[in-house]
């Protein structure tokens, strides 16, 4: 029997939907074995050390305060970014005349398309400038006596690139929050309004609660975003190494991982410390894919119940 | 009824502090363009924007080889991913139901959200170290497509298959029941129909890519002249701002800034364009 | 064309559309005196586990309009879908027995269904032309897709089809306007036109009136009885009136089984079974 034109389609077109779960692998491949010869040296060290000396007399690899730098300013992010996100899809979906809602969700989806190293540039000589003068200076002043906001205020460092962070996951955290409050069901809302609920109370109370599970999907996914951010962080971070790296404060420059490998991975002159610089990758891989397997588990699942409609 | 005064009033607090949310939300938008445009705009002339980068001081020079260097990026890497891209999702749309697409699936999801530093580092490894078990491509165009392709192509497959997928069954089946083969259905009615779909998608994730930086410093390198063959280094627009922002000197500074301008400028409006194509579209055949 | 039609050296193809003038010419059993055009042997169907028609045994006459009627949910629409093989593209949807097209069975093994739906044609509830097309292009279609088209005149067959759908001294104009542009039963016209360009020798229609208005349904309706000189036609339908206007023989179908069949006027007047009869007084359904 000749093999027919439907079949030679299908399979070709199987083997090209594999694309990504070829680049996955090599990736993970890639990065496991070039990360081999600095985990064989360093051994659980290189997780959790924190000095870090590419200078072949003294080498020593410890990625620990690069892991810690992008946990605290992803928190960061998170701290911020969630609550104004949740706010805008609230405003959206729940509240704003249908005249404004198109251009105003519109604006803020434009927040993504913002080039990252427009982010960065835009930190360095413009929002740094800001977080010092009104942020950075008062809280140094006067709350100076919490370790996390001690240093020097200079705009380049942890907080700068937090609030940065923060911007940047807005779109993506707004605009799954408000599919999640749209696929709640109508009914929920009309039963609490027909109770005598406001609108915050009803949102509060009913909605809110109702699509939980949707937005801590969101903000997981935020925090994906955020922890895999690369240029606009490695531009207003400070970019510092070894045990000053460590966040400790607000005011502090620090280094994430990925700010790490894009600033300093050039300079790599021998393979031990090349290798290191891989294990960092290595680290942001696993770090970012679990981020994004948990996130998109707990979207999809929400989601699923509402995509169904399509025939 | 003071408690229903406190309840309205904290119903009419919750309306600002949505406002506000969104006041925050835009004013960062707000500040990045006028920064870009008020920074930049002074840079701009036929020029800068046609001649090579000078080494700063009395002789700041221009952008040429970075938009040109981003020229020939997107366009190879279009050429590498949306091939791949836009089959793969049609392959998901169309035979989505089997566990091996399901799979497929969340895999391309998963790489959709990839660390673009990973990418960039991966390719490094793979394509451009000239070592046993590496391409060996070195610093090249082909080397940073193949790094934005990687970008591209779980994009474009997510967007084409959410475009194919809004493709009636109903044209589906009266292609097959003309006796059309099932492939041939696909690529001449289906895919015909969810053309405006499909290239708005395209469109977006090309403008995303074009302004991605970190899969370039490990594959491209950058470059201070125009293109100087598939074996050489290249420069790129967001390469270019990456490197000039960092300089102490003010005048190669204004240069990031006009080459912000520009990267901007094609960024948002592919954007604005797009999006304002797809609304007037969809008005019109929202009524049927 | 992979499905061989039977060789019956005793009919010429002109006896063979004069032969079955007479409408008495079935008696009330359903045994006939031509050969069935089409012919279902225990058909079943399922939509994954649940069997949704229950092995059916019918005969189609050749040149005649055969009307399926039922109540919704009764599987006349499932039946229509497996006479040219279109039931099994619906995922998990299959399909067993047998249905002979001309004696030969379109669900042998070796039978490409393609090709089935060639011989095959179906028009649908809702017209569904081709967005992307023009008038022209809708109808040629189906030759140019399938690469049919080569040394044929495609101006003629556009012609000719849209003149045996009746649209084309409405669209003859206009023929590079979108396909979509025209009125709904214009549009279903030219879907018809559509299925006739392909030269099938059947037509299945699927409730092609449900989404009309009275002055397209009747423009249809006239349509099918006209299209029957030249092809067979089926019609599922649920309007009974549709099917007392246009059939020649009318199939009751009820939860998935046929429950009765038979010349139209002999069915709607002496209905032999009680399920039918309380169908067509408007009691169920």
């Amino acid at each position: 029997m000749k093999i027919s034109g439907d079949r030679i389609f299908n399979v070709v077109s199987a083997v090209v939907a594999a694309t990504a779960a070829v680049i996955l692998a090599i990736t993970a491949y890639t990065l496991a074995t070039g990360s081999a010869p600095i985990l064989q040296k360093e051994g659980l060290s290189f997780f959790t050390g924190i000095m870090w000396n590419p200078n072949p007399a003294h080498e020593v690899f410890g990625a620990l305060p690069y892991l810690e730098g992008t946990l605290v300013t992803s928190a960061i992010a998170l701290i911020i970014g969630v609550p104004l996100s949740l706010g805008i899809a609230i405003f959206l979906s729940e509240m704003s005349p249908a005249t404004v809602r198109v251009p105003i969700s519109y604006l803020v989806e434009l927040l993504a398309a913002v080039p990252s190293v427009i982010y960065g540039l835009w930190g360095l000589f413009v929002f740094r400038f800001y977080v010092k003068d009104y942020l950075e200076i008062p809280l140094n002043k006067y709350l100076g006596w919490i370790p996390a906001f001690k240093g020097t205020p200079y705009g380049l460092d942890v907080l700068t690139a937090g609030l940065i962070l923060a911007i940047m996951i807005i779109p993506t955290v707004s605009s799954i929050s408000r599919e999640v409050l749209r696929a709640v069901p109508n009914p929920i809302r009309e039963g609490a309004y027909s109770i005598g609920a406001t609108r915050w109370e009803v949102v509060s109370k009913w909605v809110v609660s109702y699509g939980r599970s949707g937005i801590f999907g969101a903000a997981i996914l935020g925090l994906g975003r955020a922890v895999g951010e690369t240029m606009a962080v490695t531009m207003v971070i400070g970019n510092s190494v070894g045990p000053d790296a460590i966040p400790t404060s607000l005011l502090k420059p620090s280094q994430t991982m990925a700010s790490l490998i894009a600033s300093n991975v050039r300079d790599a002159s021998d393979p031990l410390s090349f290798s290191a610089y891989i294990g960092v990758g290595l680290m942001l891989l696993i770090l970012g894919l679990s981020i994004n397997v948990i996130a998109q588990v707990m979207v999809t699942r929400l989601l699923k119940v509402k995509g169904g409609a399509v025939e | 009824m003071s408690n229903y005064a406190v309840r309205r009033f904290k119903d009419r607090l919750f309306f600002f502090l949505g406002i506000a949310c969104i006041v925050l939300a835009v004013l960062p938008l707000g500040s990045i363009l006028l920064e870009v445009i008020v920074k930049g705009l002074p840079t701009l002339s036929l020029n800068f924007l046609t001649t090579v980068p000078g080494p700063g001081g009395a002789n700041v020079g221009g952008i040429g080889p970075a938009i040109q260097g981003s020229l020939i990026l997107i366009g190879l890497t279009s050429l590498i991913g949306i091939p791949l891209g836009v089959l793969s999702g049609i392959y998901l749309a169309e035979y989505g139901d089997a566990p091996y697409a399901r799979v497929m699936r969340s895999l391309n999801d998963v790489l959709t959200e990839f660390p673009s530093i990973v990418v960039g580092l991966t390719v490094f490894l793979v394509v451009v170290l000239k070592v046993s078990g590496s391409v060996g491509l070195g610093f090249s165009p082909l080397s940073g497509a193949i790094a934005l392709s990687f970008i591209l192509i779980p994009i474009v497959a997510r967007t084409a298959e959410e475009a194919i997928k809004l493709v009636p069954n109903a044209l589906r089946e009266a292609s097959m029941a003309l006796g059309v083969r099932k492939w041939r259905t696909t690529l001449s009615i289906v895919l015909s129909v969810a053309k405006a779909g499909l290239v708005t998608g395209i469109l977006l994730a090309v403008a995303r890519v074009a302004g991605e930086t970190a899969p370039l410093i490990l594959t491209v390198l950058g470059n201070t002249h125009f293109f100087e063959g598939f074996n050489e280094p290249l420069a790129a627009l967001p390469l270019q701002i990456y490197q000039d922002a960092l300089s102490a000197d003010p005048g190669i500074q204004a240069r990031a800034w006009g080459a912000a301008l520009i990267l901007i400028l094609v960024v948002l409006s592919l954007n604005i364009v797009v999006r304002l194509a797809t609304r007037g579209r969809m008005g019109n055949s929202g009524r049927k | 064309m992979n499905v061989e039609k039977r060789e019956d050296p005793g009919m010429s193809e002109q006896e063979r559309q004069r032969a079955p003038t007479d409408e008495f010419a079935m008696n009330t059993t359903g045994s006939m005196d031509v050969a069935p055009k089409l012919q279902s042997e225990g058909l079943r169907a399922f939509f994954g586990k649940n069997e949704a028609l229950h092995g059916i045994d019918f005969s189609i006459r050749p040149n005649k309009v055969t009307a399926i009627i039922g109540p919704s949910g009764c599987g006349k629409s499932t039946f229509l879908r497996c006479l040219n093989r279109m039931h099994e593209l619906t995922p998990g949807a299959k399909a067993s027995g047998q249905v002979l097209l001309d004696g030969g069975n379109i669900y042998a093994p070796k039978i490409d269904p393609v090709l089935v739906r060639r011989r095959i044609g179906m028009v649908f509830q809702k017209p569904n032309p081709f967005p992307t097309m023009d008038i022209y292009d809708n109808v040629a279609a189906g030759l140019k897709l399938t690469g049919m088209k080569k040394g044929k005149n495609l101006d003629d067959i556009v012609k000719n089809s849209l003149q045996q759908a009746s649209l084309w001294d409405e669209v003859k104009d206009e023929l590079h306007k979108p396909g979509t542009s025209i009125s709904g039963g214009q549009q279903q016209r030219l879907c018809i036109a559509r299925t006739i360009a392909m030269q099938p020798e059947v037509i299945l229609m699927d409730e092609p009136c449900s989404a009309l208005d009275p002055i397209a349904t009747s423009k249809v309706e006239e349509l099918m009885v006209q299209l029957k000189g030249t092809y067979t036609v089926v019609v599922v339908t649920h309007n009974m009136q549709q099917a007392a206007r246009v059939a020649d023989f009318t199939a009751f179908f009820y939860l998935g089984k046929l429950i009765e069949s038979g010349p139209t006027a002999s069915l709607f007047e002496k209905p032999r079974e009680e399920l039918t009869e309380r169908y067509l007084t408007g009691r169920f359904g």
